[in-house]
C-alpha cells in the first residue's frame, strides 16, 4: 500500500479552488444574515398569540426540519419550474439555504424567547411598552444571548451543508473539487485539499461568531 | 511405433484444417441463400436498437435493419441474442452470418471482422429546444449548455465552447436531464439514444441536434473475407438509404432524423 502524493497536479486548478471557495463563503454569509433574520420572524410568529401565525410558522418548521435538504433542493431547482418559478442554480441554491437555515433557527430561537421569565413581561408592561417594543427591546436581546452558542453551531453546519449545492451546478467548493477530479482523478489530493479549506472555513466562522458575540452580548465576557 | 502415431496425427491434423480451410472458402452469400435462412446477432438489452417488446418478441432498430436485409435477400431471418461481450465472438465462430448490434468501429475489432458502411447513427452531440439557433461550437456564445461532469461529452464541449459561452456541469446523466426537462438550461451535450428517450417520453420538449461533438456511427460486422455478402449487404445499405427505408427506421426508434453524413 503505497501512494504517491502529487499535490503539484493541483496548482493548474488554483483559480478553480479559489473560485469555488469565494462561492461558499458568499453563499454562507448571506444565508446566515438572511436565514437568522427569517428565524427571529419565525420565532416571533411562533410564539405569538393569532393562532394562525403560529400555525404558520410551525408548518413551516415542521415541513423543513422533516425533509433533506437535498430534496429541498431539487424541488425548487427542478420541481417549481413546472409552476412556471423558475430561479438559476444559484438563487435556488441560496433560497434553499435560506430556508432550511430559517426553520432551525426559527426552533432554537423559539427555545431562547420561551425561556424568558414572566416577571420580565410584566415589567415590560408595567413600564407602558408596546408589543412590539416589549418584544424588541425586552424579550428579544436576551433569548439571542441565551442561544447564540446553539445557532453558530447551526450557522456552521449549514455551512458545512452547503456542499450538497454542487449537485444544481452551482460552483462551490465542492463543485470546482469535483470538476477536478475528473479532470486529472487525483481525488485523494483534492478532497484532503478540500476538506482542509472547509475545516479552515468552519474555524474562520467559530472565531467570527466569537467575536461577533463579544461585541453584542457585553454580560458574557467575563464568564 | 511413437513416431508413426505422430505422423498419423500430423496428417489427420492437416487433413481436418485442410477441410475447415475449404467450407470457410465458400461464398457465405451463396450458403447464405441456399439455407434459406440468415442468421443475425441483435442486442437484446439495448434500447433502442435492440429490445424485447411487451409482446416479448425481440425489437428495435437492429431488428428491423436485420428484417429489412433477410426480406433483401429473399431469405428468413433468424434472430440470435447476443451481449456486447459475445456478439465479435458469435461471428468468428460462425454461430451466425451477421453481427447488427450497433456495432462501433475501432482498429482492434477490424483486424477481428470485416464492417459494412455505416447503416445507423450513435453520436454525442449539442442538443437542444428548437428555438435556440446554434449550428456551431462557436455560436455557443452567450449560451449555457448542461452537460454530465467528467463525462466524454463534458471533456469535447470543454474544448470547443468560446469564452463567452457557459458550461453547466452536473452530476450525473439524469440530473442533466432533469436540467433540460426543467427549462434551466436549453441545451445539453449528451448521445444521440439519451434524446430518443427524452422524446419518447416528453415531446413537448423534445431536444433537435444541434451539432456533433464525437460521431462513432454503427456498422454491421461480417466474418472476415465474406466480401460477397460484405458487398451484397452494402448495396441494401445503400438501397435503404435512398429510398427512405432507413430513415423511416430512424425516426420510428430514434425519433430523429438521419444526419447527413450518414448518408454520404
Amino acid at each position: 500500500m503505497e501512494y504517491q502524493l502529487q499535490f503539484g497536479e493541483l496548482l493548474p486548478y488554483v483559480p478553480q479552488l479559489a473560485h469555488g471557495f469565494w462561492v461558499t463563503v458568499w453563499l454562507t454569509v448571506v444565508t446566515t444574515l438572511a436565514g437568522c433574520a427569517l428565524g427571529i420572524l419565525g420565532a416571533a410568529a411562533r410564539s405569538s398569540r393569532q393562532a394562525w401565525l403560529r400555525r404558520v410558522s410551525g408548518a413551516y418548521v415542521e415541513v423543513f426540519r422533516n425533509t433533506p435538504f437535498i430534496v429541498q433542493l431539487f424541488f425548487i431547482f427542478f420541481g417549481l419550474p413546472a409552476l412556471g418559478f423558475k430561479l438559476s442554480a444559484v438563487e435556488a441554491g441560496l433560497l434553499a439555504l435560506v430556508v432550511n437555515l430559517g426553520a432551525y433557527s426559527t426552533e432554537i430561537i423559539r427555545a431562547g424567547i420561551q425561556a424568558t421569565p414572566t416577571g420580565q413581561l410584566e415589567a415590560a408592561r408595567t413600564l407602558g411598552l408596546g408589543k412590539v417594543q416589549t418584544f424588541v427591546r425586552v424579550v428579544l436581546p436576551p433569548a439571542l444571548e441565551r442561544i447564540y452558542p446553539a445557532l453558530s453551531s447551526q450557522c456552521i453546519i449549514v455551512m458545512l451543508g452547503s456542499a450538497v449545492v454542487s449537485q444544481i451546478s452551482v460552483e462551490d467548493l465542492t463543485f470546482a473539487a469535483n470538476f477536478i477530479q475528473s479532470r486529472n482523478f487525483r481525488s485523494f489530493e483534492v478532497y484532503l485539499v478540500t476538506a482542509l479549506m472547509y475545516l479552515l472555513l468552519a474555524i474562520g466562522m467559530r472565531q467570527g461568531f466569537r467575536l461577533v458575540g463579544y461585541y453584542a452580548f457585553p454580560k458574557k465576557r467575563t464568564r | 511405433m511413437k513416431s508413426l502415431v505422430k505422423k498419423c496425427a500430423s496428417v489427420l491434423g492437416a487433413a481436418v484444417l485442410t477441410v475447415t480451410a475449404i467450407t470457410s472458402q465458400a461464398n457465405q452469400l451463396e450458403e447464405v441463400e441456399a439455407r434459406g435462412i440468415l442468421r443475425v446477432a441483435v442486442p437484446q438489452d439495448f434500447p433502442p436498437f435492440g429490445s424485447v417488446g411487451a409482446d416479448l418478441q425481440p425489437q428495435g432498430y437492429d431488428v428491423d435493419m436485420a428484417g429489412y436485409l433477410a426480406d433483401g435477400m429473399g431469405v428468413k431471418l433468424e434472430l440470435v441474442p447476443v451481449t456486447s461481450a459475445n456478439r465479435i465472438p458469435y461471428l468468428q465462430t460462425r454461430k451466425v452470418d451477421l453481427v447488427i448490434s450497433s456495432l462501433g468501429k475501432n482498429p482492434e475489432r477490424e483486424k477481428a471482422i470485416d464492417f459494412s458502411r455505416a447503416y445507423a447513427p450513435f453520436f454525442l452531440g449539442v442538443f437542444g429546444d428548437e428555438s435556440v439557433e446554434v449550428a456551431a461550437p462557436e455560436q455557443l456564445g452567450g449560451q449555457v449548455v448542461g452537460v454530465t461532469r467528467g463525462s466524454v461529452e463534458d471533456m469535447e464541449l470543454s474544448e470547443l465552447v468560446p469564452a463567452d459561452g457557459e458550461i453547466k456541469r452536473f452530476e450525473d446523466n439524469n440530473t442533466t436531464l432533469s436540467a433540460y426537462l426543467a427549462g434551466q438550461v436549453d441545451l445539453i451535450a449528451t448521445g444521440n439514444l439519451v434524446v430518443a428517450t427524452i422524446a419518447e417520453r416528453n415531446p413537448d420538449r423534445q431536444p433537435v441536434t444541434k451539432f456533433m461533438l464525437k460521431n462513432s456511427p454503427c456498422y454491421i460486422g461480417v466474418h472476415k473475407g465474406d466480401t460477397e455478402l460484405l458487398e451484397k449487404v452494402n448495396a441494401l445499405v445503400e438501397a435503404g438509404l435512398a429510398d427512405g427505408t432507413l430513415e423511416g427506421m430512424s425516426m420510428k426508434w430514434l425519433k430523429a432524423p438521419l444526419p447527413a453524413d450518414l448518408k454520404g
